[in-house]
């Protein structure tokens, strides 16, 4: 009796998490804890980091898709992400954890170009 | 406590998903681009934690609030998941409210059903088992609870 009483319940509750996050609530919830000053959070401000969650990989996804250099290839690969984390201003964040892959030479011919500019000013 | 480290990455399948419905059919996604947009899914949730924390904090509140994530999006510059947000937050709430009128109505219900068998049955044997059963189900809902707020 228990089980059949509950089930309904539980599927509504599926059924309407589905609608509207797709990420696991608790696995959120244990990246935000693990931030040291949290002491705790509410059930809506869960949801709603949750939620962010998503629209940003969505986001950090089309963006750098669309700035890529996929669109003829239909790809989307590291180094488009990385340069949009540089390039764009609310991606800045991410610089330390998108570094650019240079090679060795291209590295030197920056490094020689702006000690070139800082010699121009 | 998170601990393993391996706990504070988001599901792959899922981010992997999330990827593939934001981007045109047929793109084809590195696996690499993939760990990458993972990676950078926990640090957002990090940023947007201390942001919103710092918010808490300035207004002398523990306990951190939707008002707190809204306004450190803002701050983080993201004002256009806004008013997305909000409509989600609307549509989560009303999901909320009425699952627990359900759940409500569903316990009375219960104690009603629960009374009428026990009247008749009072001197019966299975009297013991429902009581088990009562106290069983007052467990579920004091954990369900707990995981609401």
């Amino acid at each position: 009796m228990k089980m059949s009483q509950n089930t309904p319940d539980k599927d509504d509750q599926t059924s309407s998490t589905k609608k509207t996050i797709s990420l696991p609530i608790s696995r959120v919830r244990l990246i935000m804890k693990s931030s040291p000053d949290v002491s705790s959070i509410n059930q809506d401000a869960l949801f709603l980091t949750t939620k962010a969650t998503e629209l940003f990989v969505q986001h950090l996804a089309l963006s750098s898709f669309n700035n890529g250099s996929g669109k003829e290839t239909n790809s989307l690969s590291y180094s488009d992400l990385a340069n949009t984390a540089e390039e764009t201003e609310t991606f800045h964040f991410l610089t330390d954890i998108l570094p650019k892959k240079i090679l060795a030479r291209d590295y030197l011919k920056t490094l020689e170009q702006m000690q070139e500019e800082e010699g121009d000013f | 406590m998170a601990e393993r480290p391996e706990d504070l990455n988001l599901p792959n399948a899922v981010i992997t998903r999330i990827i593939k419905e934001a981007l045109p059919d047929g793109v084809n996604v590195s696996k690499e681009a993939r760990r990458a947009i993972s990676q950078a899914a926990s640090v957002f949730v990090l940023y947007a934690t201390s942001c919103a924390n710092n918010f808490a904090m300035k207004a002398k509140r523990k306990t951190l609030n939707a008002g707190d994530v809204l306004a450190a999006m803002e701050e983080m510059e993201f004002e256009r998941f806004l008013e997305p947000l909000r409509e989600a937050l609307e549509v989560y709430k009303k999901g909320q409210k009425g699952k627990k009128e359900v759940s409500e109505q569903k316990r009375k219900d219960k104690e009603k059903k629960v009374d009428s068998e026990n009247d008749k049955s009072r001197e019966e044997e299975d009297e013991e088992e429902d009581e088990e059963r009562m106290e069983e189900e007052a467990e579920g809902e004091a954990e369900e609870e707990e995981v609401e707020n």
